[in-house]
């Protein structure tokens, strides 16, 4: 059965309002940032994305660009779809045999839903870090390495500053260098995600996608990780999708909001956060539901 | 009576029952531990060691018998786990999508519950009968197709106790299926593998209807696998219908033999098992 079927005025949104405005609104929407975003070129352009968990469908024609060398939020409450968009940028989607996407999205110009599309070589140039910290049971070191050994065939010299230069990018050097030879998992919830934010980097990719990366961790240990994005964001073009709509506030430069698997609204993420365009976006913002 | 009361005495009679039913098992178990440590350490001796099965009225040992058995038991093992752990690893990581892997999840349960001495027929007829004699050989196919289903059952069981989310990390570095499977998946689920294969000796060696009708059995010293060759079971299986007392004896030497290798191998799993998780 089709989820969405069953009651198409409440199931969809934008239904709501009439048609006529609806077509107004949507291109809009669908532009980045108007002014500030238009400086940067897109990295990733995502058009008619449709997505399929089996029968249900979790993504309704998403269209967004995603700029280069910027911080995007998705936003949405719990099952909006904002998890699922996230993972089809890498195709992480499809270790699984029942989801599917269809549509278009451009990394650099190349559909990477294309069945030509190399996965590996995809992955290798989009890393992403998952909610719950998910160290390989292994030495630090060869936390960070495994990665890079995939691609490169680095002499030891090379490799231990390869390790080191991650850590230090991660702000986890300080604290763990004199333990690299140390199981990964011994370390704290915190660290452990910064570790995996480094396994990530040291691979060098060009986006980051980052999966609520600071929701199963300590105030402090947040902190630490959105400092991090910060400074990451010269360097990569970075996705996060997070619940905590003060976190989207504070780290992204743009702000997508998803509900129900639609795009509702993309902007720069003062414009939503401060005028959305939506009565929606803003009833969602301001803790009207969700 | 009110519900407090009333839930107290539902408690207290399931406790008593419950434990009334783990001592009633204890029991028996105690009881035949009692009983083969009883009637056989006394014939624990350096000759069992030393010396080969001998004939009735004569001095002996199981010699023969011990190293048949490991010689079995370790080819049984070493043909039946790389095809066990590769068909389990098929169900649990490459399989997922096929229609096969439920087929062949179904078959594989029932091959764990066939009774041994249909294997034994069933080797028996493929290759005693062609060969035109008993051998080792056929004996250690025998116990390796005992062994396949336990092994398969648990690397799939283990390492399907390994998140999806390390897969996923891994993945998501670039990291081709079968390197995320031997590298990661494989890593983080060793000592569970480890336990499968050790459960695997420990359920083999005992085994005597699948060596009855394929190594048999051989009074004399022997190690050429293409011979039928000496082995505990069917030492023990032979010497405690015999009518000869010091044959006896030797039977109930090599049944505590056997009782106290398994027990050894199950603790030897438990503590490669604990000590992992707890490091971990």
């Amino acid at each position: 059965m089709n989820a969405s079927s069953g009651m198409p005025t409440a199931q969809n949104p934008s239904a709501r309002m009439p048609a006529s405005k609806r077509a107004d609104l949507r291109p809009s929407t669908q532009r980045p940032g108007g002014g500030s975003g238009a400086a940067n070129a897109p990295k990733l352009t995502v058009s008619g994305l449709d997505f399929h968990y089996g029968k249900y469908q979790a993504l309704k024609q998403i269209s967004l660009k995603i700029p280069e060398k910027q911080v995007t939020a998705f936003i949405g409450p719990s099952g909006c779809g904002k998890s699922t968009l996230l993972r089809v940028f890498n195709r992480i989607y499809e270790l699984y045999p029942d989801q599917r996407a269809s549509g278009e999205v451009l990394l650099d110009g190349a559909n990477i839903l294309d069945k030509q599309q190399d996965l590996n070589k995809l992955r290798a140039k989009i890393g992403m870090v998952f909610q719950k910290p998910t160290p390989f049971p292994m030495s630090i070191y060869d936390n960070i390495a495994f990665g890079v050994r995939l691609y490169e065939r680095l002499p030891r010299p090379d490799m231990d500053e390869r390790v080191e230069w991650a850590l230090k990018k991660a702000a986890l050097w300080d604290e763990i260098k004199d333990k690299l030879k140390q199981v990964g998992t011994q370390l704290s919830g915190g660290q452990q995600q910064r570790l995996c934010i480094a396994r990530a980097i040291a691979v060098k990719p060009a986006v980051m996608l980052l999966d609520e990366p600071a929701s199963a961790l300590d105030p402090i240990s947040t902190l630490k990780i959105e400092e991090l994005i910060n400074e990451l964001k010269d360097e990569y073009t970075i996705v996060i999708v997070t619940h905590n709509m003060q976190q989207a506030a504070r780290v992204s430069d743009f702000t997508a909001f998803l509900y129900l698997g639609e795009l509702i609204e993309f902007n720069d993420t003062n414009t939503i956060f401060t005028t959305p365009h939506l009565k929606q976006t803003e009833d969602y913002i301001t803790g009207r539901y969700g | 009576m009110n519900l407090y009361t009333r839930r107290r005495l539902i408690n207290g009679f399931n406790l008593t029952v419950s434990v009334l039913a783990t001592v009633f098992g204890l029991f028996w178990l105690v009881w035949l531990l009692w009983t083969l440590l009883s009637n056989g350490l006394p014939w624990i001796n350096a000759d069992i060691f030393t010396k080969i099965t001998p004939p009735p009225g004569s001095e002996g040992g199981l010699i023969n018998a011990i190293v048949g058995s490991v010689i079995m038991t370790g080819v049984g093992v070493l043909v039946g786990t790389p095809v066990g752990i590769l068909a389990g690893t098929y169900l649990s990581e490459f399989g997922r999508a096929s229609r096969i892997a439920p087929v062949v999840r179904f078959v594989n349960d029932i091959l764990l519950s066939a009774p041994s001495i249909i294997i034994g027929v069933f080797i028996y007829e493929v290759i005693v009968v062609s060969m035109g004699h008993f051998s080792a050989l056929a004996g250690s196919l025998a116990l390796a197709l005992i062994v396949i289903p336990v092994v398969v059952r648990t690397t799939e069981d283990m390492l399907r106790l390994v998140p999806d989310t390390m897969r996923e990390a891994a993945a998501a570095l670039g990291a081709p299926q079968w390197k995320v499977v031997t590298t990661i998946v494989y890593r983080a689920a060793r000592a569970g593998i480890l336990t499968g294969v050790l459960l695997g000796v420990a359920r083999i060696s005992g085994e005597t209807a699948p060596l009855l009708f394929t190594a048999l059995n051989n009074q004399f010293w022997s190690t050429n696998l293409n011979q039928p060759m000496a082995n505990l079971p069917v030492v023990i299986f032979q010497f405690a219908m015999s009518p000869y007392e010091d044959w006896q004896h030797l039977a109930w030497a090599g049944a505590l033999l056997i009782t106290f290798s398994i027990l050894v191998l199950n603790i030897l799993a438990r503590v490669f098992l604990r000590g992992h998780r707890s490091s971990s």
